[in-house]
């Protein structure tokens, strides 16, 4: 469900919001020698538009410090704790958010700080040992409810929970946040026409269609423009949108079309940091090769934030 | 001896009414896996699918999240061969409770190598947060629903389908982690599973008759596995223990009595029968059990090994043994 809008100026948040995340990842990036960079300046406005103008959310029901790793799911352990308490309670009237490439989890982990789920301290135990702020984070991780980093599970899983709340009747959406790259697991088309089968119009997706993968660049020609088109011939709908228009963006979530909807944000794997575009197409993970190149990408984010 | 036909149909709709979170999937086996007339009976907590499993772990993880108790209906290998990582990643790890109900375990389909679960046992014993029960005749079809929906978490169940025997009375249902004493002796402990154990029992009175003393003992959990009657029985056992299972001998049935024995530093002998290290092929139960030593032969032959004893048992003597005339082992069910 999304809030009509009464406010024609919630671009200027939404925009600061995505600005934020993508000058926190860098400076992330920067005193760690090395991060998920192009994964931030693809996805900044999808979380953004996701955190601040998509998702009815509840208050987060999860400390602002997050508690350190208290072990993994079991019937001996209860003190097991879910990421997806950054997200608020479980209702009926709420959206869920289901995060797919649990690489792009420093992305996720600076929304929620950005939109007050998280305190900025947070993200300094990112990949520290002992700590839930895992580096490809998991269902202990702020703001990740299932786990994911085995890719292209996240749509079945999102699937199986968006049946059970069509058949209870909820309100609430299931969202799912996923990467372009994932739809070359087959998992993924077994999903869509099952959920296109039981008519899941509950699911929502968002797409970082930002080309790049680990080995670099997708095939564009062969591979990402037929992706929308191969969406809607399994039976689910699917809207090519500019993944860094906000308005685009919350036309294309607005939508309402009977069917699992996918909205594939088509983003720019270096967009706000246009000297990352000399690494292409490399892009998968930051880390600099010289105290040289280092202090060029210091220059370009003193310039970003002041 | 009884035989009883597709005891898991009505057991499980009778089972199943009062029971409104339980929900079944099944990727295109339906009537294979006996939920045919569960759907008609329960229609709104039926779904199908499709041949897509990696895709049925994700909604199965999904709809238990959400409260359901999802009982998946398929054949095994199609449980934790194909859709491995998306049953342990989606459903173990987060220990979420979804029962897996698999078919045709080892080799008692004629479906060859394709749909015969040789080292499922294993597969799942290694899987975190995993219950691993196996079903030895129909009482045990009949009560392993019990004792899968108690446990908080993912529980594999090996599953007998078709014509079962009945070897157990209907009042003594499966119970978590407890073996069954079958008969008894101060020779040698034998631990069978699943439809090894029927062949355990046709041995039992040749064996006595030629002066073996037997303990026998049926396993229907392989995980957790700490009844301590199994190495108690072992050590008051003059020759040690053999296993017998419709399985690979490695990580199955042999390996965790294997286990128990070497860490309570036991001096006896174990013999492991079973597969040993092979994959098997498409022929009726009877000829495979024989073919690969899963029979009561095999298990005497064993025992001769084990004990140096020597019991003069012909196949005859155990032909004659055959616990029931009707019993259709010959019979290739279809798929």
């Amino acid at each position: 469900m999304i809030p009509a809008d009464a406010n024609g100026d919630w671009t200027v948040k939404t925009q600061e919001v995505a600005d934020r995340i993508r000058t926190r990842v860098l400076d992330h990036v920067l005193r760690h020698n090395g991060g998920y960079m192009s994964q931030a300046l693809s996805s900044a406005e999808i979380f953004a538009m996701l955190y601040t103008r998509v998702l009815n959310l509840g208050p987060s029901t999860a400390p602002m410090i997050p508690q350190p790793f208290a072990g993994v799911p079991g019937p001996d352990n209860p003190d097991f704790f879910n990421g997806g308490e950054y997200n608020g309670p479980k209702a009926p009237e709420y959206d869920r958010l289901i995060f797919s490439p649990a690489h792009y989890a420093l992305v996720l982990y600076t929304a929620l700080i950005e939109v007050g789920r998280l305190t900025e301290e947070g993200l300094s135990q990112f990949d520290q040992d002992g700590s839930t702020v895992e580096m490809i984070g998991a269902e202990h991780s702020p703001g990740v409810e299932t786990t994911t980093g085995s890719l292209a599970q996240a749509l079945s899983q999102a699937g199986g929970i968006a049946l059970a709340r069509k058949r209870r009747g909820d309100a609430g959406d299931v969202w799912v946040m996923m990467s372009d790259g994932e739809f070359q697991e087959g998992q993924i088309w077994e999903a869509i026409a099952e959920a296109a089968k039981f008519g899941l119009d509950n699911l929502k997706v968002i797409v970082d269609v930002n080309g790049q993968q680990c080995d670099g660049c997708m095939d564009s020609e062969a591979y990402v423009d037929p992706l929308t088109g191969r969406i809607r011939a399994f039976g689910a709908s699917a809207v090519e949108v500019d993944g860094h228009d906000l308005e685009a963006l919350d036309a294309a979530m607005r939508a309402e079309t009977g069917k699992p909807h996918f909205v594939m944000a088509l983003t720019n794997p270096v967009q706000g940091l246009p000297i990352f575009e000399e690494r292409a197409p490399l892009l998968h993970y930051l880390r600099f090769t010289s105290d040289e190149e280092r202090d060029r990408y210091q220059a370009v984010y003193e310039e970003m934030v002041n | 001896m009884e035989i009883v036909k597709r005891p898991h149909v009505e057991n499980f709709i009778a089972w199943a009414k009062d029971k409104p979170e339980v929900v079944v999937l099944t990727a295109d086996l339906t009537n294979s896996s006996e939920v045919g007339k569960w759907r008609d009976t329960y229609p709104d907590r039926f779904f199908g699918m499709s041949m897509a499993e990696q895709n049925m772990m994700g909604f199965a993880s999904g709809l238990a999240r959400e409260g359901f108790v999802p009982y998946i209906h398929t054949f095994a290998v199609f449980i934790y061969r194909r859709p491995y990582d998306q049953l342990a990643m989606s459903i173990a790890y987060p220990n979420l409770p979804v029962k897996f109900i698999a078919f045709l375990p080892g080799i008692t389909t004629p479906g060859g190598v394709t749909h015969q679960a040789i080292e499922d046992v294993s597969i799942m014993r290694a899987t975190p947060n995993m219950t691993v029960l196996e079903t030895g005749d129909a009482t045990e079809v009949e009560s392993v629903l019990d004792v899968a929906h108690a446990v908080d978490g993912p529980v594999y169940v090996r599953m007998l389908r078709g014509e079962v025997p009945r070897l157990f009375p209907k009042d003594e249902p499966m119970k978590l982690d407890r073996a069954r004493i079958l008969s008894d002796g101060d020779d040698l402990v034998v631990i069978t599973a699943g439809i090894t154990t029927e062949e355990a029992m046709r041995a039992a009175k040749p064996l006595a008759d030629a002066g073996v003393g037997m303990r026998h003992l049926h396993v229907s959990t392989h995980k957790p596995f700490d009844d301590p009657a199994i190495l108690e029985s072992i050590e008051r056992s003059r020759f040690g223990a053999i296993t017998l299972e419709n399985h690979t001998i490695v990580g199955g049935l042999g390996s965790a009595v294997a286990e128990k024995m070497a860490e309570a530093g036991s001096g006896k002998r174990l013999l492991r029968l079973g597969l040993r290290d092979t994959y098997a092929h498409g022929a009726s139960k009877a000829y495979l059990m024989k073919e690969y030593g899963l029979d009561a032969a095999a298990l005497v032959a064993g025992i001769e090994n084990l004990t140096g004893m020597s019991t003069g048992i012909t196949d005859e003597d155990l032909a004659e043994a055959r616990v029931e005339a009707t019993h259709s082992l010959a019979k290739a069910e279809g798929l």
